[in-house]
C-alpha cells in the first residue's frame, strides 16, 4: 500500500476531527472511569457518595464522545473502522459491556438494597475493564497491526500479549491518577486528603509504566525509531509530559486545587502528541495512513456540510455548557 | 461441528438489532403522541392532558434511554462483524449511519434535556417547541436508518472504484422512490405500535376501574389514530411490496412461496413451504389472486424460485411466514380500532369487558408487526448483504473465527437479558401505578439517566 499519497484537505480536517474528539474522549471519560477505578479502593459510604456525585452530571455526556469517535472514523475512514473493530473485537466487547454495567450501577445502586454490593462491584469493575481494554488496544497498535486486503490479518485475541497488557495497565493507573485529581478538584474533606494522597503513587507508578513502553518501542520498532529520528522536535513532547508529572507532584504537594488535574491533562496531552510525532502519517501504525483510508471526497464533503459545520459545534458547546453549569465544588444531598 | 462465523454473525446482529428496535419503534410514536399532549393542553387548558403528559413521559424516558444504550452497541456492529461490508460499502453507508448517531447524540443533548428537565425553567410556548423537536428528530433519526438499509435493498446513486463504492448522487441516496416508500412505512409502523400501546394501557385501567378518565382520554385518541393510520399503512405497505416486485423478484416469490414461473398466478394464502423439494405443503390457495396483487392484472406471469440459481434463493420459510405475520397484525389492529371506534360511536366503549380484554391483550401487536417486517425485508436480501453488490458471506470480517462470534453472542445474550429484566420491570411498574399528579423531576436526572425520572421501583 502506497503511503506516498497525499492526504486530501477534507481527509485531514476529519483525520483532525477525530484526533481531537479521541484527545477529549480520553480527558473527559478518563477522569470519570478513573473515578470509578478509585471506587473500588474506598469502603466508605460517603466518600463512595461524594465520589458518584462529583461525575454524576458529566460521565454519560463524555461518553458521546465515544460515539463520535466511532461514527466519523465509520463515515470518513472505513477502512480504518473495519480494521480496528476486527482488530480489537474482543476488547471492544469488554468495553461495551464495561460501559453498560457502570452506566446501569450509577441507577440500580441507588434503587437496590439488597443487590448493592453487586452493582458497586459493577461500578468498579466495569470502569476498570473499560480503562484497561483502551489501553491495550493503544498497545497493540503500537506493536503494528497486520493487515491484508484491507482487512484485519491477525488472530481475536493477538492483543492479549506482553506490551498491550503493561500498556493497559498504564492507562488504568493515568485514568486512576486523572481521576483522582479530579476528586482535588471536585472533593473536598476527607476525600480530598485521600485523594491528595493517591496522586504521587499513582503519577509514579504510571511513569515507570509509560516509560518501560516508550522505551520498549523503540527498541522494538525501527519505524517508530526512524520517525523519532526524522523528527528529533518532536522529543519536545515527552520532555513536556516529564515537566508537567513533576508540576503534578508539586500542585498536590502544595494542596493546589486545580493545578494537578490541569497538568495531568496536559500530561495526557503530550503523551498523545508523542504518539503522533511517532506514527503520523499511519491510521494504523505501518498499514494504513490516512489518505490510504479516507473514503471518497463526495463522502467526506457530504459529511463536512452537516456533520462537520453544525452537529459538532453543537456537541462541543453542550459540553462546554454542562460544565460551566456544574463548576465548582460538588456538594452531595439535594 | 464447524462453527460457521458468517450464521453466528447474523445471529447475533438479528438479536441485537431486534433488541434496539423495539425501542425506537416505541419512541418514535410516543415522542409525537407527547407533543400532542402537550400541544392540546396548551390549547385547552385541561389538566387532564398535562397528567396524561406526565405519565408517558416517564415511560418514554426509560424507553429512550433503553434505545441509546442498545443503539451505542448497534454503532460498532458494523465493523466489528461485518469488516467487509464496512470498507467497501463505507463510502456510502458510513455517513448516513454517521448521521443516524449525530442526529440521536445532538437531539438527546439539546431538546430532550429540555423536555426532560425543563418544565419550570422554560416557557410553556419554547416546551412545546422542544417537545415537537424531539418528535421530528426521532423521525429524522429514523430518516437515516431507512436511508441506509434502502441503500441496501436497491443500491443508486453509486460508482464501483477499485472494487469499493463510492456515492455518485447523494440526493438519489436518500430520498429515492425506494427510500420514499419505505420511510413512512417505517414510521407509519412506529405510529400504529405506540397506538396499540396506549389503547392496550387504557383498556388495563378500565379493567382493574382506575384512572377512568385517564384510560378514556388514552382510548378515543389511540382508537382513533389507529383507525385512522391502518388503512394508510395497508396502502402505504402495498407500494412497498410493488418496489419488492421490480427490484427483488426472488424476494417476492419467497414471500409468495411461489416456486414455479404461473400464469395466470396464484395467491398462496397458507402452507408450509418445503424448501428441500421446491414445494408447499398443505397448501390453500386462490387462483389468479397472485397476479393481480403482484400486477395489478388477472393474468399476468408471475417468476417462481426455480426461476433463480440456489445460491440467488434467499431462505422461505422466514419470509413467508414474517410476511403473513405483519399482515395479520394490520388486520387485527384494523379490527380493533375499528370495532372501538364503532363502540365509541355507540357510546359504550368501555362496557363489553371482553372487548377491552381484547384491546388490552393486543399491545405487541405493533411490535410483532414491526419486527416481522424486518424480519422478511432483511431475510428476503439474503443471500445479498447490499442486493446484486456484496453477497453476505463475503462481508464478515475475515479475521473472525466461529468461536469469537459465539463468545461475544453469549455475551450479548447474558448483558441484554440482565438489562431488560431491569428495563422492562421499570416499564411495566410504570404502566402499572398510571398517571399520578405531576412530580418535579430529581435535579440530577439527564438525558442518559432516565431512570432517575422513574423514581423508586418498589
Amino acid at each position: 500500500m502506497s503511503s506516498t499519497l497525499q492526504p486530501s484537505n477534507l481527509a485531514l480536517f476529519w483525520a483532525g476531527v477525530i484526533a481531537v474528539a479521541i484527545l477529549v474522549y480520553v480527558v473527559l471519560d478518563g477522569f470519570d472511569l478513573g473515578v470509578g477505578i478509585l471506587f473500588g479502593f474506598t469502603r466508605d459510604e460517603a466518600q463512595r457518595e461524594q465520589m458518584m456525585g462529583s461525575i454524576a452530571p458529566f460521565w454519560d455526556g463524555n461518553e458521546t464522545w465515544l460515539v463520535v469517535i466511532g461514527a466519523s472514523l465509520y463515515a470518513a475512514f472505513p477502512a480504518v473502522y473495519a480494521v480496528f473493530l476486527g482488530a480489537f473485537y474482543i476488547p471492544v466487547l469488554l468495553l461495551l459491556f464495561g460501559l453498560i454495567f457502570r452506566g446501569v450501577a450509577f441507577e440500580f445502586r441507588l434503587h437496590s438494597h439488597r443487590l448493592r454490593k453487586l452493582w458497586d462491584f459493577g461500578f468498579f469493575a466495569g470502569s476498570t475493564v473499560a480503562a484497561f481494554v483502551q489501553g491495550a488496544a493503544v498497545g497493540a497498535m503500537m506493536r503494528g497491526i497486520p493487515v491484508a486486503e484491507r482487512q484485519f490479518d491477525g488472530g481475536s485475541f493477538d492483543w492479549l500479549a506482553p506490551f498491550p497488557l503493561l500498556t493497559g495497565l498504564g492507562l488504568v493507573l493515568g485514568y486512576a491518577l486523572l481521576g483522582a485529581a479530579w476528586l482535588v478538584m471536585k472533593a473536598e474533606g476527607p476525600l480530598r486528603e485521600l485523594a491528595l494522597r493517591r496522586i504521587p503513587w499513582l503519577a509514579g507508578g504510571m511513569l515507570g509504566v509509560l516509560a518501560l513502553a516508550f522505551w520498549l518501542t523503540l527498541d522494538h520498532s525501527a519505524l517508530a525509531r526512524s520517525h523519532l529520528g526524522e523528527r528529533p522536535w518532536g522529543l519536545v513532547f515527552p520532555l513536556i509530559g516529564l515537566l508537567a508529572l513533576v508540576g503534578v507532584l508539586l500542585g498536590t504537594r502544595r494542596k493546589h486545587d486545580v493545578l494537578p488535574f490541569a497538568l495531568t491533562v496536559l500530561f495526557f496531552l503530550s503523551a498523545f502528541m508523542t504518539l503522533g510525532v511517532m506514527y503520523w502519517p499511519y491510521m494504523v501504525p505501518y498499514a494504513i495512513t490516512v489518505a490510504d483510508a479516507a473514503a471518497a471526497e463526495a463522502s467526506l464533503s457530504f459529511l463536512f456540510w452537516g456533520a462537520g459545520l453544525f452537529v459538532l459545534p453543537v456537541i462541543a458547546i453542550y459540553t462546554l455548557a454542562v460544565y460551566w453549569i456544574f463548576r465548582g465544588k460538588t456538594h452531595v444531598g439535594h | 461441528m464447524e462453527l460457521d462465523p458468517v450464521l453466528l454473525s447474523r445471529i447475533q446482529f438479528a438479536f441485537v438489532v431486534s433488541f434496539h428496535i423495539i425501542f425506537p419503534a416505541f419512541t418514535i410514536g410516543l415522542a409525537a403522541w407527547l407533543a400532542t399532549l402537550e400541544g392540546m393542553h396548551l390549547a385547552t387548558g385541561r389538566p387532564i392532558y398535562r397528567r396524561v403528559f406526565e405519565f408517558w413521559m416517564k415511560v418514554f424516558a426509560v424507553s429512550f434511554g433503553m434505545g441509546v444504550v442498545t443503539g451505542i452497541v448497534m454503532a460498532f456492529q458494523f465493523g466489528t462483524n461485518w469488516g467487509v461490508l464496512a470498507e467497501k460499502m463505507g463510502s456510502i453507508q458510513g455517513p448516513l449511519l454517521g448521521y443516524e448517531g449525530f442526529t440521536a447524540f445532538m437531539l438527546e443533548a439539546t431538546f430532550f434535556g429540555v423536555m426532560l428537565l425543563g418544565r419550570e425553567r422554560v416557557s410553556p410556548r419554547f416546551y412545546l417547541f422542544a417537545c415537537c423537536m424531539v418528535a421530528l428528530g426521532t423521525m429524522f433519526s429514523s430518516f437515516w436508518i431507512m436511508a441506509n438499509n434502502s441503500w441496501m435493498q436497491v443500491p443508486v446513486g453509486h460508482a464501483i472504484v477499485d472494487g469499493r463504492v463510492e456515492p455518485t448522487d447523494w440526493w438519489a441516496i436518500v430520498a429515492g422512490a425506494v427510500m420514499l416508500v419505505r420511510w413512512p412505512h417505517m414510521l407509519l409502523g412506529a405510529f400504529l405500535t405506540t397506538g396499540m400501546c396506549i389503547i392496550a394501557t387504557g383498556a388495563w385501567y378500565v379493567l382493574r376501574d382506575i384512572h377512568r378518565a385517564e384510560a378514556r382520554l388514552m382510548l378515543n385518541w389511540g382508537l382513533g389514530l389507529v383507525a385512522v393510520l391502518i388503512p394508510l399503512q395497508l396502502f402505504v405497505g402495498h407500494l412497498t411490496g410493488d418496489y419488492v416486485h421490480q427490484h427483488q423478484p426472488a424476494k417476492f416469490a419467497a414471500i409468495e412461496a411461489r416456486w414455479h414461473s404461473e400464469q395466470p398466478a396464484r395467491e398462496v394464502l397458507i402452507a408450509w413451504p418445503d424448501e428441500a423439494n421446491e414445494r408447499n405443503l398443505f397448501e390453500l390457495s386462490v387462483p389468479r389472486l397472485g397476479s393481480f396483487i403482484a400486477s395489478g392484472t388477472w393474468d399476468s406471469r408471475e417468476v417462481g424460485l426455480t426461476d433463480f440459481a440456489r445460491e440467488d434463493r434467499p431462505p422461505v420459510l422466514i419470509p413467508f411466514f414474517a410476511f403473513r405475520i405483519m399482515v395479520g397484525m394490520g388486520l387485527v389492529m384494523l379490527a380493533i380500532s375499528w370495532f372501538g371506534c364503532w363502540l365509541r360511536w355507540r357510546g359504550r366503549l368501555e362496557r363489553p369487558r371482553w372487548f377491552m380484554w381484547c384491546a388490552f391483550l393486543c399491545f405487541p401487536s405493533g411490535f410483532v408487526a414491526v419486527l416481522s417486517g424486518w424480519f422478511t425485508a432483511e431475510v428476503g436480501r439474503q443471500p445479498w448483504v447490499v442486493y446484486g453488490l456484496l453477497r453476505t458471506r463475503d462481508a464478515v470480517t475475515p479475521s473472525l473465527s466461529g468461536g469469537d462470534v459465539l463468545i461475544s453472542l453469549t455475551g450479548y445474550v447474558g448483558v441484554y437479558a440482565v438489562l431488560m429484566t431491569f428495563g422492562m420491570r421499570y416499564i411495566y411498574k410504570l404502566l402499572r401505578r398510571g398517571p399520578a399528579g405531576a412530580t418535579p423531576p430529581p435535579p440530577d436526572a439527564t438525558a442518559r439517566r432516565p431512570m432517575a425520572l422513574a423514581g423508586e421501583p418498589e
